[in-house]
């Protein structure tokens, strides 16, 4: 039972992974209709970033990390939404078939410049160690992951509901063209999108420095996952997007604990499929009168 | 104001404009008129940036703005309020209005009272998402947004369809008063011809993508240019 119990921390930091990626695909998947297979890689990049920063300025240098790393795989986003991306919204195959050839290229980039091997950036020192609640043990370095992931989701549903710019996208998303008739500028609303959603997998690559090691193959492991969240969330959905991540981070942990790996991955492949076939359309839909 | 001269535009291969002129003076009321499928919208679009012409130009002002983006023909003082009652769906009507204003430069709050002063009937709605209004409220809400950022130049495509009677009266009051009494430029797509009778200065009759009669007002009380709108 104990045991059992002790599986609820690393489901729940697991969510918490899972919520940031998806976080970020909600943009880029769910509202823009772009299946973005390199957003993976973004969270390699990330990691990454912890990692190289830890070697130039130590263990200290993780907090540091967070918004270097949301810069700079915010940077690549937005360099792959100008260069190659923009050319195919409307065709999303098109852009699958794309953005894994970009995945690819970024991991044997990756390959080439830190080498195969996994590499390991240490947690800093005062994420060690945990406290117990209620009999479980709760390590510091998952809590510390499920803060960030509330962080990030009460910022981003801040900055859509609330803020100027979280409108704009909002409103690109639900009507392109007539946002280009209210004098929006739709392309620039596009580019940032993208940035905003490619740095927070950034953001979840540095939070998973501190539950495992970095390889270039790191962001493939995640990325599947995060867009079942996505579809089994609703598109665009966040809190759709909230409560598939849990569902499907717990769901993950425990049938990992009662099983192994690959049978977990298969059951939970066999739910969500299952959960599509009685809604197709995710856990929670857009309605409005008389618009599709 | 607008000068569009011998526009070719095509939807992919399908061409539907045919060396298409059109003149629209500063301060006139301007009206395309024509059956359905007959290219007026395309008209528009193109006036709007959404669709670039193969040949032909279009200049606002002086200037040339054949191949600008939409968004900043909308900055030089155009606003479009496109076919069926368009708003952002899931933005309360008070967002849809707030996002047009934030996209403006000159960002003046009273420009959303003024909008709501020609619909004062919004202000009862203002924190109902715009997918759940009535499909004339929509087009009241679109209105009103065009008129956010202030424009000199009003497009409008057919406002009055499939919208409730009682609102048609009020559509056409607001423009009737938009151009007369604050003397908007308008260029208007209409197929309601006692509408486009009453306001219109001049106005052109679209066939198959080219224009078949240009004119006054006066002369749509002629026989055979009846005759090229009926159905």
């Amino acid at each position: 039972m104990e045991a059992l119990a002790n599986q609820l921390p690393i489901g729940l930091s697991i969510a918490a992974v899972l919520l940031l990626i998806a976080l970020g695909l909600t943009f880029t998947f769910g509202q823009m209709g772009v299946i973005n297979m390199a957003h993976g890689e973004f969270i390699m990049a990330g990691a990454y970033t912890a990692y190289l920063l830890q070697g130039w300025a130590g263990e200290q240098s993780f907090l540091l990390a967070l918004p270097v790393a949301f810069a700079v795989a915010g940077l690549l986003g937005l360099l792959l939404e100008w260069a190659l991306i923009r050319r195919f919204y409307g065709r999303p195959l098109d852009t699958l078939l794309l953005t894994w050839g970009v995945s690819l290229i970024l991991q044997q980039l990756a390959r080439d410049l830190f080498g195969a091997p996994n590499v390991q950036a240490t947690a800093p020192g005062w994420l060690t160690g945990g406290i117990d609640l209620m009999g479980v043990r709760m390590p510091y370095n998952r809590l510390f992951i499920l803060g960030l992931a509330v962080v990030c989701v009460v910022g981003v549903w801040w900055y859509l509901a609330k803020s100027p710019q979280g409108r704009r996208m909002r409103a690109v998303v639900q009507d392109r063209e007539l946002a280009a008739y209210s004098g929006i500028a739709t392309g620039r609303v596009d580019r940032f999108t993208f940035l905003l959603g490619s740095g927070l997998a950034g953001v979840a690559g540095v939070a998973l420095t501190l539950v495992g090691p970095v390889g270039p193959g790191l962001g493939t492991f995640y990325i599947v996952d995060a867009f079942l969240v996505v579809v089994a969330g609703g598109l665009g959905q966040l809190r759709g997007a909230v409560i598939a991540a849990v569902a499907l981070g717990m769901l993950n942990s425990f049938l990992e604990f009662w099983s192994d790996a690959s049978l977990a991955k298969v059951l939970v492949f066999v739910v969500v499929i299952a959960f599509l076939q009685v809604r197709p359309q995710g856990m929670f839909v857009l309605r409005g009168r008389s618009l599709v | 104001m607008l000068e569009v001269s011998g526009v070719d535009v095509s939807h992919g291969r399908a061409q539907v404009l045919f060396g298409v002129d059109l003149s629209v003076p500063a301060g006139s009321l301007v009206c395309v008129m024509g059956r359905n499928g007959v290219g007026k919208t395309t008209l528009l679009d193109t006036v709007m940036g959404t669709l670039t012409p193969r040949a032909g130009s279009v200049v606002l002002d002086g200037e040339d703005i054949t191949r600008l983006p939409t968004h900043l023909r909308v900055r030089r003082g155009m606003a479009y309020v496109p076919q069926g009652h368009a708003a952002f769906p899931q933005l309360t009507v008070w967002e849809n209005l707030q996002v047009a204003l934030e996209a403006t430069t000159h960002r003046d709050r009273s420009a959303v009272d003024d909008s709501l002063d020609v619909f004062p009937a919004l202000r009862s709605f203002l924190k109902r998402p715009a997918g759940f209004l009535s499909g004339g409220q929509r087009q009241q809400l679109a209105i009103a947004r065009a008129l956010i950022t202030r424009p000199r130049l009003l497009l409008l495509d057919e406002p009055t369809e499939g919208v409730q009677p009682s609102v048609i009266d009020e559509i056409e009051n607001a423009v009737e008063r938009l151009h007369g009494e604050a003397g908007m430029t308008v260029l208007l797509v209409e197929q309601y011809l006692d509408f486009a009778l009453r306001l219109a200065d001049s106005f052109i009759v679209l066939d198959a993508g080219e224009v078949v009669h240009s004119g006054t007002s006066a002369d749509l009380h002629d026989e055979g240019v009846r005759r090229m709108l009926s159905v």
